[in-house]
């Protein structure tokens, strides 16, 4: 499944460049981007997991730019 | 301006005021540690709290970190003013870049505005206005003059003008009548229509274009890849060199401790990679936006890169180079006028739907009286049959002539013949031809100007007419009667032909050409308003039907390439120019923070020219 989110307070090109990195690295991501420009997290994951790799996903954002929060 | 960059504007001005009041008061020792203390709490607060958190998050080499690290070691070593100048600066530079992020963004978005609020559907007589998406397949929608048509259809009743310029980039409306299909995201202008709905909002072209921008900037270009790959390695390597610069020296030189560490928190405010990595997409994002607004989606930054070194361009011929539809272009009878053979030729396809007899029966302009028509055949691969006015015509190609017996002579007009013979005497011959687009010949002489090095047509025409219109164009290559499958042979020949560092484009309608848009490296799908195979076959798609757009396309390429490769070698270069001269002890923190903040800066606006490629 593939999904696009918002970031909200993603105020740093690097940061996100790291999250990307993070996220990617998760179990059971197939592909994932961080778009500083458009605000946005596109995730691509196990459809049957995909809220809990989603939680994750969130959790790594949090551990990068702590301000920075999904919107689901 | 948002909230936040209003509150950071009024804690860097109140700062500045604070940094300079503290530089004139004619103190020393902790008094004057303590002056300077507060402009740098004023605007370094969130800086210093961000940098405990994120270690404790294990974030290390952040920028709030670093920021904090060179600024306590300058105000450490005594050089209070160009500690809280490094912060300050630091944040002049963060806000500037946040601006004018938002600035392009917000830019972008009214770019795109095409997105419908509501449509109105008649209910009762009444009309009501409904979430686009909650309009179904079938029903009748109302658009009023100035609307925007919020979802793709036929139209009913009506006649008006509609201004499709944020879809294509046209400035010139385009006339609808009854019959006519619209597309969703063109304003209407004047009158007022009636539509029938025959695609649901998601499935509507306007969903697919927004659909296809925003997700433009998943695809990443090579450049931004190498940047945020350079980035990871960058800052931890400089740190390291920072560290080691602060203590050898001292130890194996005659360098002070002072002069060492001097240079190493140089090494520290030089060591965010942040112009780099926010001018690269920045170009990118901006690249693409503006393209958009001539008309020209590009499915991510990737394809402008390739776009931009392509050598050899591969043209579809129907529908592309040509306009696709077929028009009689000359009439030569024998035995009669003009009119009559027409006549005649048009009664006798009436029954077919054939693009021949079509086009002949448009030529004609008058509605078949079928009374007139009595047992009409169609001949596959050879023309019609039918008796009309009770005499037996046929017309059709040299074959069918042969075969009833009837001699013909050949036209010198290129193009798609059809004899006409009546009870078995010619009567003369209709040429029909596809006609070239206006703009073609113009396309591909400004594609030569671009230093695109070879231009080819692939055909499933006849040879005669494809090499006519390659020879009017100026192609440098034409390959006639290919099936789908040939073409894709071809073009994998033609693959071959491209150097390593070059790209191959094929342009096509996005009709039938799904493989080989996809096979070339860059595929670009033409006259996609209303098509959506097109949109989702294509690498990039030319919203309307002007080959012409594609050297503009390759412009706008070029010049994003252009800007962000001035950016990265800008940016790099002060930097290690900085670095080189820091280490030596030829820089102090003044340039240090320049080549981190005034590179950031400079790099940002140049990335913003991007956008405005395609005003011209």
């Amino acid at each position: 499944m593939r999904k696009s989110f918002k970031l909200r307070d993603l105020d740093c090109a690097n940061c996100a460049a790291k999250m990307e990195d993070a996220i990617r690295k998760l179990d059971g991501v197939n592909s994932a981007t961080v778009s500083f420009m458009t605000q946005k997290l596109t995730l691509d994951a196990d459809d049957a997991r995909f809220d809990e790799i989603l939680q994750q996903a969130a959790k790594v954002c949090k551990k990068v730019e702590p301000d920075c929060t999904i919107v689901f | 301006m948002t909230k936040k960059q209003k509150r950071m504007l009024i804690r860097i001005l109140a700062s500045g005021v604070l940094f300079v009041g503290a530089v004139l008061l004619p103190l020393s020792g902790w008094a004057e540690l303590a002056v300077f203390l507060v402009p740098y709490a004023v605007i370094g607060w969130d800086v210093l709290w961000r940098a405990v958190r994120n270690i404790a998050h294990g974030q290390v080499f952040d920028e709030n970190f670093l920021m904090a690290l060179a600024t306590i070691g300058a105000l450490a070593i005594g050089e209070y003013p160009e500690a809280v100048f490094v912060m300050l600066f630091y944040q002049v530079g963060e806000w500037f870049q946040s601006y004018a992020v938002n600035r392009s963004r917000t830019s972008i978005a009214a770019l795109m505005d095409i997105r419908p609020d509501y449509a109105n559907i008649e209910v009762d007589s009444q009309l009501h206005q409904v979430d686009p998406e909650e309009v179904s397949v079938g029903d009748a929608i109302v658009i009023k003059a100035g609307e925007r048509i919020p979802l793709d259809g036929v139209v009913l009743e009506g006649t008006s003008t509609l201004d499709t310029a944020a879809l294509t980039g046209e400035s010139l409306p385009r006339q609808v009548q009854p019959g006519d299909d619209v597309v969703s995201g063109c304003v209407n202008l004047s009158g007022l229509l009636k539509v029938q709905v025959t695609k649901a909002f998601e499935e509507s072209t306007v969903s697919k274009i927004l659909d296809l921008v925003e997700n433009a900037s998943s695809k990443k270009a090579k450049a931004e890849h190498f940047i945020t790959r350079f980035a990871r390695y960058y800052t931890p390597i400089v740190v390291l060199a920072a560290v080691a610069l602060a203590l050898l020296p001292p130890l194996f030189t005659q360098v002070s401790w002072l002069d060492s560490i001097q240079r190493a928190l140089n090494f520290l405010v030089v060591s965010c990679p942040c112009a780099l990595v926010i001018s690269v997409p920045l170009s990118f994002f901006g690249g693409i936006g503006g393209a958009s607004r001539a008309g020209i989606l590009v499915k991510g930054g990737n394809y402008l890169e390739v776009l931009a070194k392509t050598e050899i361009v591969v043209f579809d011929k129907t529908g592309t180079l040509t306009q696709g539809a077929f028009n009689v272009t000359a009439i030569h009878p024998d035995h009669c006028d003009q009119s009559q053979l027409l006549e005649l030729a048009a009664l006798a396809e009436a029954s077919s739907d054939h693009p021949i007899s079509r086009s002949l029966l448009e030529a004609w302009g008058q509605l078949p009286d079928r009374s007139r028509v009595t047992q009409a055949e169609e001949l596959s691969g050879r023309g019609v049959k039918a008796v009309v006015d009770g005499k037996v015509i046929c017309a059709g190609n040299d074959k069918l002539m042969d075969e009833i017996g009837v001699t013909w002579h050949p036209c010198h007009h290129v193009g798609t013949t059809v004899h006409v013979a009546a009870d078995g005497v010619y009567l003369g011959h209709i040429v029909i031809s596809d006609q070239v687009k206006p703009d073609a010949q113009q396309a591909i002489a400004a594609l030569k100007a671009a230093g695109v090095h070879k231009t080819v047509m692939l055909t499933g025409d006849a040879k005669q007419v494809g090499e006519a219109v390659a020879a009017q164009l100026g192609l440098d290559e034409v390959h006639t009667q290919l099936l789908p499958t040939d073409k894709v042979d071809r073009v994998e020949g033609l693959l071959k032909e491209v150097s390593p560092k070059g790209a191959l484009a094929f342009v096509g309608d996005g009709i039938n050409d799904a493989p080989v848009l996809s096979r070339a490296d860059v595929g670009i799908a033409m006259g996609a308003l209303g098509s959506d195979a097109a949109i989702e076959a294509a690498d990039i798609v030319l919203m309307d039907d002007k080959p012409s757009k594609l050297a503009q396309a390759i412009a706008i390429a070029r010049r994003t390439l252009a800007i962000v490769r001035q950016n990265i070698v800008f940016a790099l270069g002060v930097k290690l120019l900085v670095l080189v001269l820091s280490a030596l002890g030829l820089a102090n923190l003044w340039e240090a923070v320049f080549a981190d903040v005034g590179v950031s800066v400079i790099a940002i606006l140049n990335a913003m020219r991007a956008m405005r490629t395609a005003k011209q």
